[in-house]
């Protein structure tokens, strides 16, 4: 195992003269930009659970596509875009609706299981897809990474304007003549796509963090929504690389490391507000008590 | 807990059923007394049921009170715990119990503030973590000594194994009886907190502690099912069986006792098609509770669609003699 020497810079050296090291991290740094823009609205629209779902939905096509020979970034992109516009033709308005997103997380979970146990080149694929890798990315996943995030981007580009009015007040931009509903339906799909290539990195069951956790924090620090993205995607990086270079050298998945340092940023913020909105009611209260004292 | 590595399992089990079984045949008697011959069967047909029945009539309170989610969450929290009994050396269904009981509780105190939204985001911010964690603590295990380099140990707790039970299902039944009890015990004043919290709470009925003995309860109902179906899987029965009750009858008992009636159904079912076919019986169950389900929504919408159209062709006859 390798040590960290505490000298920063060396240590950066000794990372990046891997080369399953750098492509990792051109994979992630590309994965977490494109997580932390779509992570805003993941927040924004109250996404969390449908978001989950949409991974687990990749989970099956990990699987499915594993198991008849298919590649795999593919098999993920069919699967969580079918899963994306499935799921939005199925539920109205996804927010809220728990109970038909809750079904398609259970039926993907049982489909992925299905093909997991007829494709019996067992254990260690299935972690990979559950958890993460990050000793197996290619340079043809990285491409694909590269070109995902500029098409997710540019779409977010073209959307950004009327998602942001249709998330904050769907009722508004309805009778403003939005279709609320198409423009839901495309974010999914943007999703889907984000997430299919996300996954091969992070993993099913931890892409999640890192599709929510940025936003979360970035959200509670700042309300105005450029800057919001801004600093999503800051995070977004941060939690990404810290995770990767944590995995270097220790011998654990990625994903475990980024989902540590998320949530332990996310409680930060919440206590923090917590402590500091407690603080004001105290002094709203000895600001109350304090003319009675004059009275008397 | 027994977690044996489902697939060399159901390889084995498949091989062994290929030679000594014979295939369905239509008559229905001769195929159950066969499949009851044995030892696992009955096992698994005693667990399934104890496991149905909770997880019907907890996923219905849990439909009820929009705390999908949430469940979900509980199902994937107990993951970690499984691993961090596994590293101590404990028996992982301590490890299951206490993470399942604690969740249950923490989650209850997340959903107490806030709006839905932010509900959603800490839901998913714990699940994430508690995955996260679930991983390394995989990662330290398969790193270490204890392990032997055996890592299905994972897989044995994401995706259980019914047809593995034999000799822990008196665990899962006694647990099941005692979950049931105390659903039921509770069912009158958690139907009342969850349709009208607020009427509920100036009728002097303790919502909020009702509230965390739900939650602290599905944990349980979770818990026990780990072994059999899987901590993914067991979210399944829990809410596919009660979102079809829910919308075929609208009387709150009723649609309770349907919820635990399909989920017994669903159960049932899924192990006997998996004895006879080479599938494995969690999915079965998944895909027959979900087909159902889409079946319901189908049939709903077209007779919906249908009496609109009565109606409107009674509307159109209506202005015809009145214009006549």
């Amino acid at each position: 195992m390798i040590m960290p020497s505490w000298n920063l810079i060396v240590d950066w050296q000794t990372i990046f003269h891997y080369s399953f090291m750098r492509t990792a991290f051109l994979a992630g740094t590309a994965m977490a930009i494109m997580a932390g823009v779509i992570s805003y609205f993941v927040v924004l629209r109250g996404m969390a659970f449908a978001s989950h779902t949409l991974a687990n939905i990749g989970f099956a096509g990990a699987a499915g596509a594993a198991l008849i020979g298919m590649n795999l970034s593919i098999g993920l992109l069919a699967f969580t875009v079918a899963g994306a516009l499935g799921m939005g033709a199925l539920g109205r308005r996804l927010y809220g609706n728990d109970l038909v997103v809750g079904l398609v997380l259970a039926i993907s979970l049982g489909a992925g299981y299905l093909f997991i146990s007829l494709y019996h080149g067992y254990a260690t694929n299935l972690y990979a897809i559950l958890f993460g890798q990050i000793v197996g990315i290619t340079w043809s996943q990285v491409f694909i990474t590269f070109a995902t995030g500029i098409v997710s981007l540019l779409a977010m580009g073209l959307l950004y304007r009327r998602l942001l009015f249709a998330s904050l007040d769907a009722e508004s931009a309805e009778a403003k003549g939005l279709r609320v509903q198409w423009l839901s339906l495309a974010f999914l799909v943007v999703l889907g796509l984000v997430i299919a290539v996300a996954l091969q990195i992070v993993g099913v069951l931890l892409i999640f963090a890192l599709l929510v956790a940025p936003a979360a924090v970035a959200e509670r620090l700042t309300s105005r929504p450029p800057l919001a993205i801004g600093l999503s995607v800051l995070l977004a990086l941060f939690f990404t690389w810290g995770g990767l270079a944590l995995s270097f050298y220790l011998p654990y998945p990625p994903g475990s490391f980024i989902t540590t340092l998320a949530f332990a940023a996310y409680v930060v913020v919440r206590f923090g507000d917590g402590l500091r909105s407690l603080v004001r009611h105290r002094r709203k209260l000895s600001a109350i008590e304090q003319p009675e004292g004059w009275a008397a | 807990m027994n977690l044996v590595n489902l697939t060399s399992l159901s390889a084995h089990l498949s091989l062994l059923l290929a030679s000594s079984i014979q295939p369905f045949s239509w008559n229905l008697l001769a195929d159950i007394q066969q499949m009851l011959q044995f030892d696992f069967m009955r096992a698994a047909f005693l667990a399934g049921t104890a496991i149905a029945l909770v997880a019907g009539l907890a996923g219905y309170f849990v439909v009820l009170r929009h705390q999908v989610f949430a469940s979900d969450t509980l199902s994937h929290m107990v993951f970690a715990g499984a691993m961090g009994a596994a590293l101590l050396g404990v028996n992982a269904f301590l490890g299951v119990y206490a993470v399942a009981i604690a969740g249950g509780l923490a989650l209850n105190g997340l959903g107490w503030r806030g709006s839905a939204r932010e509900r959603d985001i800490a839901t998913g911010m714990v699940m994430a973590w508690m995955l996260g964690l679930g991983a390394l603590l995989l990662g330290i295990y398969a790193t270490s000594s204890i392990a032997n380099g055996n890592t299905a140990i994972g897989a044995g707790v994401l995706f259980g194994s019914i047809l593995g039970v034999a000799g822990q299902e008196w665990i899962i039944v006694i647990a099941g009886i005692v979950t049931i009890l105390a659903l039921l015990a509770m069912a009158r004043p958690l139907l009342f907190a969850s349709l009208d919290p607020e009427t509920a709470q100036a009728r002097g009925v303790p919502v909020r502690l009702l509230g965390a003995l739900f939650l602290l309860l599905v944990g349980v109902s979770v818990a026990e099912a780990v072994p059999a179906v899987g901590a993914l899987l067991i979210f399944a029965l829990l809410v596919a069986p009660a979102a079809i009750a829910q919308r075929l009858v609208k009387r709150p008992y009723a649609a309770l006792a349907l919820s635990a009636l399909l989920a017994l159904l669903f159960t049932w079912l899924g192990l006997t098609l998996g004895f006879y076919t080479p599938y494995p019986v969690s999915f079965l169950i998944t895909a027959l509770a979900f087909v159902t389900y889409l079946l319901v929504v189908a049939a709903q919408r077209l007779r919906q669609f249908a009496t609109r159209r009565r109606f409107s062709n009674s509307n159109t006859i209506l202005t015809h003699t009145a214009g006549g």
